[in-house]
C-alpha cells in the first residue's frame, strides 16, 4: 500500500499558544520503497512520525495522509495500526506489569482480528527474539521496563517483524546502538523490506545506518519540511558537508 | 497525566515526641466517642459507620463463619475465660473506643492455632458471609502461630454485614506467616477492622488487605515486633467504585532493632465519589537501630469525580538505620502508555485494561497465594467491566 503525505501542517500546544512544527510536508512512499529522512535535531522528524501514527499531542492543521485509499488522519491510533501502519519509536514507552509476550500476543490479535495459532505463534516469537539477539526469557519481562537502549530498539524491530505492517516508520532506530546492535537491527529491517510491497520511512540523524539499509530515496528535512530530495548520493553529500548548507543558506 | 510523586529519603523528621504511640487503654471509658476531628478519624465518614465507632449495640451475629481445617491447624470458637485470655495477646492496648469495646464486650473469639514447628500445607480459609446488614455486630479473632511454624490464613468477607472486628496475630520466633483479608462485600456492607500483629524474633510476616466491595471499609493493619530480626510485608490492593469509601491505614512500629517493614498499597478508583484513603505510619523508635523500612502507595484514577488521599508518615527517633523511604503517587492513565499500546493496534479500552492489570499484577504475585491469584485477577477484571470497559461487554 502506498503512503501519501500531502502538504501536511502540524502544530503543538505551547505555553504561548500553538506552534507550527510541520510546515507543509509532501512525500509519497510507493510499495517496496525505502525513503530515508535526514535532518538536524529539532527539525520536526519525530513530529512527522508521531503525526502519521496519530499521537494526541499533535494537531493537524492542514494537508492529508492516505494509506492506499484510506484517509489516515480520520482514523484513531489503533485503527491506523490495524490499517497497516507501524511506528518504531525513538523513545519506546515502559508499560509496568505487562509482559512482552502478553503485549505481543494482544497486539497480534488486534491487528489480525483473531488470536494467532498458539503453536506457530510461540515459535514465531522465539525466532523473532532470537534473530534480534534477545534472550528467550525476554518475553517474561515487562514491556520496556529496565530495557537497555539497545534492547528497546531491538524490541521495536521484533514487533515490526511479527506484526508485519504495510508501511513502517522508523524514528531514529539507529540512535544509541553500538555497531553490532546496529547490524542486528538493520538485518531485521532488511528482512522486513524483503517482504512483498513493504514501504519504509527511515528517520535518522546520521548516515551510519544507511550503510546497512540502502534507501531508494533520501530527503533532507529542515525546519518542518523537505528541503531537498534525491537518491542515496544525497546521503553521501550530507556525510561530507553536514546540514550547514540548509541551516545557513547564506554561507553555502 | 497528573502525577504527584514524593520519594524522600529518611531523616526528614527528627522529632522527639511521637503522636503515633499514644498510651492506650483497655477501659472503654478512657475512649470518648470520636467526633471526626481526630487525626485518626478525619477521613472516615463517621455517619456511615452506623455507630460502630461509637456505641452501636453489638448484636448476636448475622454473619456466618465457616472454615476448612488443614492438618496441623486447630480452629475453634471459644468463649468465657478462655476468650478473655486471648484479648490483647498481640500486645494490643486499644487506641480506639471500638477496639476497647470489642476486647471488653464481645463474648467469643475465633481462635486459630498453629503449633510450633508445624508447616500447614494449604491455606486456612475462613469464610465470613454477612446475612443482614441491619445487624450491627463485632468480632474478635486470635491467630497464634508457634515458633518456626509456617501457614497462610485467608479471611474471606462476602455478603452484607455491619461489623467491627479486631484480629490479633501472634507470629512466633522464626515463623513464616501470611494473613490475607479479602473484603469482597456486597455494596451495602460496613466493615471497621483493626488487625494487630506481633512479629517474633527473625519471623517473617506478610499481611495483605484486599478491598473491593462494601459501602465503607476501613482497615488498620498494625505491626509491632517481639524481638530483633523480624520482617513484615504489608500489602494492599483496593478498587473503589462510585460512592465507596475504602480506607487503609498501616502502622509499622519499629520497637526492636534490625527489623524490617515493607509496605506496598495499590488502588484504583472509578465512578462518582469513589474515595480511597491510605495512611502509612512508620515509627522508628530509639532502640530500633539497623532497621529498614519502605512504604509505597500508588493510586490509579480511572474516571472523573474520584478522590484518593495518600499520606505517608515516617517518624524517626534514631539515626542508626539501614534505610527508610516512602513513595506516594496518584495518577490518571498515562497517555504515552496508552498511545504506545494503541500504536500496536490495541484498542483504547483494551489498552486501558492492560495498563490496569499491569498496575496490579506485580502486587497480586507478591501476595503469593496461588489459590487466590486467579480470583483476584478476575475480580479486577469484573471491576473494570463496571466502568472503564463497559462498552467492551
Ligand atoms: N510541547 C512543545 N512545546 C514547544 N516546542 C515543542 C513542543 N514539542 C515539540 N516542540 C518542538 O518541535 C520541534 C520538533 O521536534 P521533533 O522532536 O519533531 O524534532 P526531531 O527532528 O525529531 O529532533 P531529534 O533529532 O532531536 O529527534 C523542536 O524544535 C521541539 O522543540
Ligand atoms: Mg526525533
Amino acid at each position: 500500500m502506498k503512503l501519501v503525505i500531502t502538504d501536511l501542517h502540524v502544530t503543538v500546544e505551547t505555553e504561548d499558544g500553538p506552534k507550527e512544527i510541520l510546515k507543509g510536508v509532501t512525500l509519497t512512499i510507493n510499495e517496496g520503497e525505502t525513503h530515508a529522512i535526514m535532518g538536524p535535531n529539532g527539525s520536526g522528524k519525530s513530529t512527522l512520525a508521531y503525526s502519521i501514527a496519530g499521537h494526541p499531542k499533535y494537531t493537524i492543521t492542514g494537508g492529508s495522509v492516505t494509506l492506499g485509499d484510506q484517509d489516515v488522519l480520520a482514523m484513531s491510533v489503533d485503527e491506523r495500526a490495524r490499517a497497516g501502519l507501524f511506528l518504531a519509536m525513538q523513545y519506546p514507552v515502559e508499560v509496568p506489569g505487562v509482559s512482552v509476550s502478553n503485549f505481543l500476543r494482544t497486539a497480534k490479535t488486534a491487528i489480525d482480528g483473531e488470536a494467532p495459532k498458539l503453536r506457530t505463534w510461540v515459535k514465531d516469537v522465539n525466532a523473532a527474539l532470537q534473530q534480534l539477539n534477545l534472550d528467550p526469557t525476554f518475553g517474561t519481562r515487562n514491556v520496556n521496563e529496565g530495557f537497555s537502549g539497545g534492547e528497546k530498539k531491538r524490541h521495536e524491530i521484533a514487533q515490526l517483524e511479527l506484526l508485519d505492517p504495510q508501511v513502517a516508520v522508523l524514528d531514529e532506530t539507529d540512535s544509541g546502538l553500538d555497531i553490532d546492535a546496529l547490524k542486528v537491527v538493520s538485518e531485521g529491517v532488511n528482512r522486513f523490506r524483503a517482504r512483498e510491497g513493504k514501504g519504509v520511512l527511515l528517520i535518522t540523524h546520521y548516515t551510519r545506518i544507511l550503510r546497512y539499509i540502502e534507501p531508494d530515496f533520501v530527503h533532507v528535512f529542515v525546519d518542518g519540511k523537505v528541503a531537498e530530495s534525491g537518491g542515496k548520493e544525497l546521503a553521501d553529500a550530507l556525510e561530507a558537508n553536514g546540514y550547514d548548507k540548509y541551516l545557513n543558506p547564506a554561507s553555502a | 497525566m497528573t502525577v504527584t510523586e514524593s520519594v524522600r529519603s529518611a531523616l526528614e523528621q527528627d522529632k522527639v515526641e511521637s503522636h503515633l504511640n499514644p498510651v492506650g487503654s483497655f477501659d472503654v471509658a478512657d475512649h470518648p466517642v470520636p467526633t471526626g476531628r481526630e487525626e485518626i478519624w478525619r477521613f472516615t465518614p463517621l455517619k456511615r459507620l452506623k455507630g460502630l465507632h461509637a456505641d452501636a449495640e453489638f448484636m448476636p451475629s448475622a454473619t456466618s463463619c465457616t472454615w476448612n481445617t488443614p492438618a496441623g491447624v486447630h480452629i475453634e470458637g471459644v468463649s468465657g475465660e478462655e476468650a478473655r485470655t486471648l484479648r490483647g495477646i498481640s500486645g494490643l492496648v486499644p487506641n480506639t473506643r471500638h477496639a476497647a469495646r470489642i476486647l471488653a464486650e464481645v463474648p467469643a473469639t475465633l481462635l486459630i492455632d498453629v503449633p510450633a514447628d508445624t508447616e500447614v500445607s494449604e491455606p486456612v480459609v475462613v469464610d465470613l458471609h454477612g446475612e443482614d446488614v441491619a445487624v450491627t455486630e463485632a468480632g474478635h479473632v486470635a491467630m497464634r502461630f508457634g515458633a518456626h511454624s509456617k501457614a497462610i490464613v485467608v479471611l474471606n468477607h462476602t455478603g452484607s454485614s455491619t461489623v467491627a472486628a479486631v484480629v490479633e496475630i501472634v507470629v512466633g520466633d522464626g515463623a513464616d506467616v501470611t494473613v490475607v483479608s479479602i473484603q469482597d462485600w456486597a455494596d451495602d456492607a460496613v466493615h471497621l477492622a483493626h488487625h494487630q500483629a506481633l512479629v517474633g524474633r527473625d519471623a517473617t510476616y506478610k499481611h495483605a488487605a484486599i478491598s473491593f466491595g462494601g459501602d465503607l471499609v476501613r482497615m488498620d493493619a498494625n505491626v509491632t515486633y517481639d524481638g530483633p530480626g523480624g520482617s513484615a510485608e504489608l500489602l494492599g490492593l483496593y478498587f473503589a467504585d462510585a460512592g465507596q469509601h475504602i480506607e487503609h491505614r498501616i502502622f509499622a512500629d519499629h520497637n526492636a532493632p534490625h527489623t524490617k517493614s515493607n509496605a506496598i498499597y495499590k488502588g484504583a478508583l472509578q465512578g462518582d465519589k469513589a474515595h480511597t484513603v491510605w495512611v502509612g505510619n512508620v515509627l522508628i523508635r530509639k532502640v530500633a537501630e539497623g532497621i529498614e523500612t519502605y512504604e509505597e502507595n500508588r493510586n490509579l484514577v480511572l474516571t472523573d469525580g474520584c478522590r484518593a488521599d495518600s499520606i505517608p508518615n515516617l517518624e524517626i527517633e534514631t539515626g542508626e538505620i539501614e534505610g527508610a523511604g516512602h513513595a506516594s503517587a496518584t495518577a490518571r492513565f498515562d497517555d504515552e502508555q496508552l498511545f504506545y499500546l494503541q500504536s500496536r493496534g490495541i484498542s483504547e479500552k483494551e489498552a486501558q485494561r492492560l495498563v490496569v492489570h499491569g498496575f496490579f499484577n506485580d502486587l497480586i504475585r507478591k501476595v503469593g497465594v496461588p489459590s487466590i491469584e486467579e480470583r483476584l485477577l478476575s475480580t479486577v477484571e469484573a471491576e473494570l467491566a463496571k466502568n472503564v470497559l463497559k462498552e467492551l461487554f
